[in-house]
């Protein structure tokens, strides 16, 4: 639609710019709050305008929620998961797509339905898994009785215990699984032409090096697209790892650490400090974005062969 | 080089047969043209021979190894796809050198031969360009390449031409003829093009509705076809056809009570059989009208051709043409005489199509 109407034009950017204020005010208020002392803060009505005391308050932010150790753990958490989210999504959507075995509707509709299903709804029972990941084979041993019979005549009780509470495999794990990178890869595969995977199929290609050597270079904006999504929504990710860790000073991650950050119902109020560390553990995914958006907006919109 | 045996082939998808039983022979070094309009199953049969559709019943050897159950890259086929089928992130150079570096040929050898193959078609200085780079009669030498690169047992070709101009496509040719002449590699080439078909055959498979209509050389085929189907099909501009039948004085009566002296073709003109008669537009002329057995007719309009003309005309309500030299100007409506030439005359069953000999 081409509109060469100045009225029209007016409106349209007039809806544009009050958009762009809708977002980026709340920024604007994190970076000025973060640069005042902890009077400037406190004044009622506050101030619009930034400080000199940005850096004294990121220092102290630093040391109190001891932010170093925790956006660690939260970066090996934050690619742990996109990296096993982009395998999973591509390898499972390769076989949904260029295989015809028998069970890939069934395959196809399981994956769909998890869409239903998110972690919020699940994490009772994903909480028990983790607590002890081979719990299922625990409980398949107990009803077939092979259990009661090993402890019959050997005398050895089977007691299967994988604990993934406190740890990367636990915190990355549980969150690997993802329905929408694969609808994303699935929809990227099928428009590859049948006569490229003939093609390869009669260069001698074995499937896998036909995924590797085809399918996944082809499909970098699109593996570039997703990890930004994945990356940005597991590093945000807050109540599964407060879940599952409670050994916060090991395997904690910084968006738990946002909470540590506000300050107490009698303490100080410096919620200039709690602004500087909020700016500071927003800044990676913030990153990711600036850096990938030209490969986001490609990778979902555009069919670039 | 190999020889390919195709022994009762049979194709069905679900319960739709959509190859019929295919019996075909290919020697050794042979370059074969399957012809067919669409959806005849000729790319399917080919598709079976290179492996990527399943045989539903019976059995395809190349070189003397049953295939049945191999898979495509155990076949030793080469194939050159329609729509070209590079892949698209990859140079020329990786295009051609792919099914070297997965059978894990040293680094060296594969550039080598890449080089020898791509200097064969004149590809060299395209050689670190991306497909999308190049125009469609590069790609398709690329594809052509890619084929020869591995040293195959036997090319086949999927109408690679169809989506090339008509002058690259004559080019093309040319190549193709050229490749097989010094390479020497068994062959299968697909068309639906009867004069690409034509002129690249050594033996020519004519298809039809999932059946062989008949196998043989370009100048058997169009001298002597087999069938109805195959005397329509072959030949531009195509065969007059008439349906009719024979009078008790063993003249062929057709159309409208139009009436032909086919004195040649005695010992077949049994009164009452019901026949086609076919003869190509070379083999009808004009002729005065006192010429004996002379065929009436009435110019519909010409169609002029440069070195000759085409006359499309009816004649008792049978449209005939005949191919004229005579530069004579001829308007629509005017009466002209034709006489059908002896030896161009064939015979079909109009019950079932086949050729009856005379």
């Amino acid at each position: 639609m081409i509109e060469r109407s100045p009225f029209f034009d007016f409106i349209t950017y007039l809806a544009m710019a009050f958009g762009a204020l809708v977002v980026v005010i709340p920024f604007w208020i994190t970076l000025v709050a973060g640069s005042q002392s902890l009077q400037e803060v406190s004044q009622v009505p506050i101030s619009l305008l930034p400080s000199s005391h940005l850096f004294e308050n990121l220092a102290a932010a630093w040391t109190r929620g001891d932010l170093g150790p925790k956006l660690i753990n939260s970066f090996i958490v934050a690619i742990g998961v996109t990296v096993g989210k982009i395998t999973l999504a591509s390898l499972s959507a390769f076989a949904i797509v260029f295989f015809s075995f028998k069970a890939r509707m069934i395959c196809f509709w399981l994956i769909f339905i998890t869409l239903m299903l998110p972690l919020e709804v699940r994490i009772v029972p994903t909480y028990s898994i983790a607590a002890n990941a081979l719990l299922p084979f625990q409980v398949i041993l107990d009803t077939l009785g092979i259990t009661g019979l090993v402890q019959a005549v050997s005398g050895v009780q089977i007691a299967l215990n994988w604990n993934l509470l406190n740890s990367y495999t636990g915190l990355i794990l549980p969150l690997v699984a993802t329905a929408t990178g694969t609808f994303l890869y699935r929809q990227f595969f099928m428009t590859i032409p049948d006569e490229l995977v003939e093609a390869s199929k009669m260069d001698g290609a074995h499937p896998l090096e036909f995924f590797f050597d085809v399918l996944l270079p082809l499909s970098r904006t699109n593996m570039l697209a997703l990890a930004t999504i994945m990356f940005v929504s597991s590093w945000n990710q807050y109540l599964w790892p407060l879940l599952i860790t409670t050994d916060r000073a090991n395997f904690g991650t910084v968006v738990m650490q946002l909470k540590a950050l506000i300050p107490a119902q009698n303490g100080t109020p410096d919620w200039n400090v709690t602004m500087a560390g909020a700016l500071i553990i927003m800044l990676p995914p913030l990153l990711v974005v600036a850096f990938m958006q030209r490969w986001f907006v490609r990778g979902l919109i555009s069919r670039d062969k | 080089m190999a020889q390919i045996t195709i022994k009762g082939v049979k194709k069905n998808y679900a319960k739709t047969a959509v190859i019929h039983g295919v019996d075909v022979n290919i020697e050794a070094g042979e370059f074969v043209v399957i012809l067919g309009p669409s959806g005849c199953g000729k790319s399917t049969l080919l598709r079976m021979i290179a492996g990527l559709e399943e045989i539903t019943e019976g059995e395809i050897a190349i070189g003397g190894t049953v295939v049945n159950k191999l898979e495509p890259r155990e076949r030793g086929c080469a194939m050159v796809f329609q729509n070209y089928a590079l892949y698209p992130h990859m140079t020329v150079r990786k295009n051609i050198g792919y099914a070297l570096k997965v059978a894990k040929v040293p680094k060296a050898e594969r550039d080598a031969r890449v080089m020898k193959v791509a200097q064969s078609v004149s590809l060299e200085p395209f050689l670190d360009r991306r497909p999308g780079e190049l125009s469609g009669g590069q790609r398709q030498r690329v594809a052509m390449a890619r084929a020869m690169v591995r040293e195959p047992k036997v090319f086949l070709f999927d109408e690679p031409f169809s989506n090339l101009d008509a002058k690259l496509r004559v080019a093309m040719r040319s190549e193709v003829r050229r490749l097989h002449r010094d390479l020497g590699v068994t062959s299968v080439f697909v068309t639906h093009d009867q004069i690409e078909a034509m002129t690249l055959a050594d033996k020519l498979i004519i298809m039809n509705a999932g059946k062989v209509e008949q196998i043989g050389k370009p100048t058997e085929v169009y001298n002597n076809p087999a069938s109805r189907f195959v005397a329509d099909f072959i030949g531009s501009p195509a065969m007059n056809l008439f349906e009719g039948e024979f009078d008790a004085e063993g003249h062929f009566v057709h159309g409208a009570g139009g009436r032909m002296n086919v004195s040649q073709l005695n010992g077949v003109r049994q009164p009452g059989r019901k026949v086609v008669l076919g003869v190509r537009p070379e083999g009808v002329r004009r002729t005065g009208a006192d010429t004996h057995g002379a065929i009436p007719a009435v110019v519909d309009y010409v169609e002029e051709l440069g070195a000759s003309r085409l006359i499309h005309a009816d004649a008792n309500g049978s449209r005939i043409v005949a191919l004229d030299n005579d530069s004579a100007e001829l308007k629509s409506g005017t009466p002209v005489h034709l006489s059908l030439a002896d030896s161009a005359l064939h015979l079909f069953s109009l019950e079932d199509g086949r050729r009856i000999s005379h």
